[in-house]
């Protein structure tokens, strides 16, 4: 198949935007369009949660009795460890990607599932954070401590991150077996990449912010 | 078809970014036990995430090795955005104010 000009269209050019009748539309930040596409899901949803952590503050900075509730043993330590997972989780998918890269599949894939079982131990261990703050009596409108919107913004925060984390890992897993079968290339897992670096960096704001301005002295 | 990769360095690069990252989530874990409080805690906690969103924006999401229409692009409207947004601290102080008044 050719275009206007005469130039070869291959079918995966067509599966990337191109129009089959006419020429090839260049990207203008020459980049894959849906490379182009995450990039600018990620700003969106950087700037959703800068809302809500400028919500956070808000509240935090309105409330002479806000909660500082976090004692370093178990949450802080839980959540020195989540970091340490999550942070992990992004190298071990860019070593998966290098290898996608150079031809390496076992290697891509082995690298990829090595980050999911990161993402579901995040998972985890989140869970267990939420649940001893449950234990403790925190609910969303009420907590033993202080201002009562405290349980209502922790857990809508961290709550979307986690639901963030779970999509990804649910991404990476069915582009990871679409990549084994060949329906997907290595162009894909870099789109998805993106978005796992990106959960990542939600976190590095995360932390401070909710956790550590917050611990119990 | 897939797209030549376009790298910001080789796996040392990531090993040593990925450290940094790991030695300033450290740093902010020393800080919140350190003296300072309040402002002062708020502005060095934000500086230290700045800088490691940078290292991972640049490094492991490759925005370095991207044309530099696209980072701008990217940057400006993101920039834009959040400073729109800083528009409601005055609010939350006279709020503060005046719930410790009463």
């Amino acid at each position: 198949m050719t275009d206007a000009t005469g130039r070869a269209v291959s079918e995966a050019n067509l599966a990337m935007g191109a129009h089959a009748t006419g020429m090839l539309e260049e990207s203008p930040f020459a980049v894959p369009s849906k490379k182009l596409v995450m990039w600018l899901f990620i700003i969106s949803d950087a700037v959703t949660f800068a809302a809500l952590l400028m919500g956070y503050g808000y509240l935090r900075n309105a409330n002479p009795n806000w909660p500082e509730p976090f004692k370093f043993s178990p949450s802080i330590v839980n959540v020195m460890l989540m970091t340490f997972v999550l942070i992990t989780s992004s190298l071990t998918m860019l070593i998966g990607l290098r290898a996608a890269k150079a031809g390496d599949k076992s290697g891509a894939l082995l690298w990829t599932f090595i980050t999911v079982g990161g993402g579901i131990l995040f998972a985890l261990l989140h869970i267990r954070e939420w649940r001893g703050l449950i234990g403790e009596g925190v609910r969303l409108f009420e907590n033993p401590w202080g201002a009562p919107l405290f349980g209502a913004s922790f857990f809508s925060i961290t709550g979307l991150h986690l639901l963030h984390v779970i999509g990804g890992v649910v991404a990476l897993v069915v582009v990871g077996l679409g990549y084994k079968r060949g329906r997907y290339n290595s162009d894909d897992l870099e789109v998805w990449t993106l978005y796992w670096h990106f959960v990542d960096l939600v976190w590095m704001f995360v932390v401070p912010f909710v956790y550590l301005l917050n611990v119990a002295r | 078809m897939e797209t030549a990769g376009r790298d910001s360095g080789g796996l040392k690069t990531y090993i040593v970014v990925y450290l940094c990252l790991l030695a300033l989530a450290g740093l902010q874990f020393l800080l919140a036990y350190h003296h300072a409080e309040g402002e002062q805690l708020f502005l060095r906690m934000l500086s230290v995430a700045l800088l490691q969103a940078g290292l991972a924006v640049m490094f492991f999401m490759h925005l370095r090795s991207e044309r530099r229409n696209l980072r701008l692009s990217l940057a400006l409207s993101t920039i834009f955005v959040l400073a729109m947004m800083n528009m409601v601290w005055s609010d939350s102080f006279r709020l503060l104010h005046f719930r410790l008044l009463k």
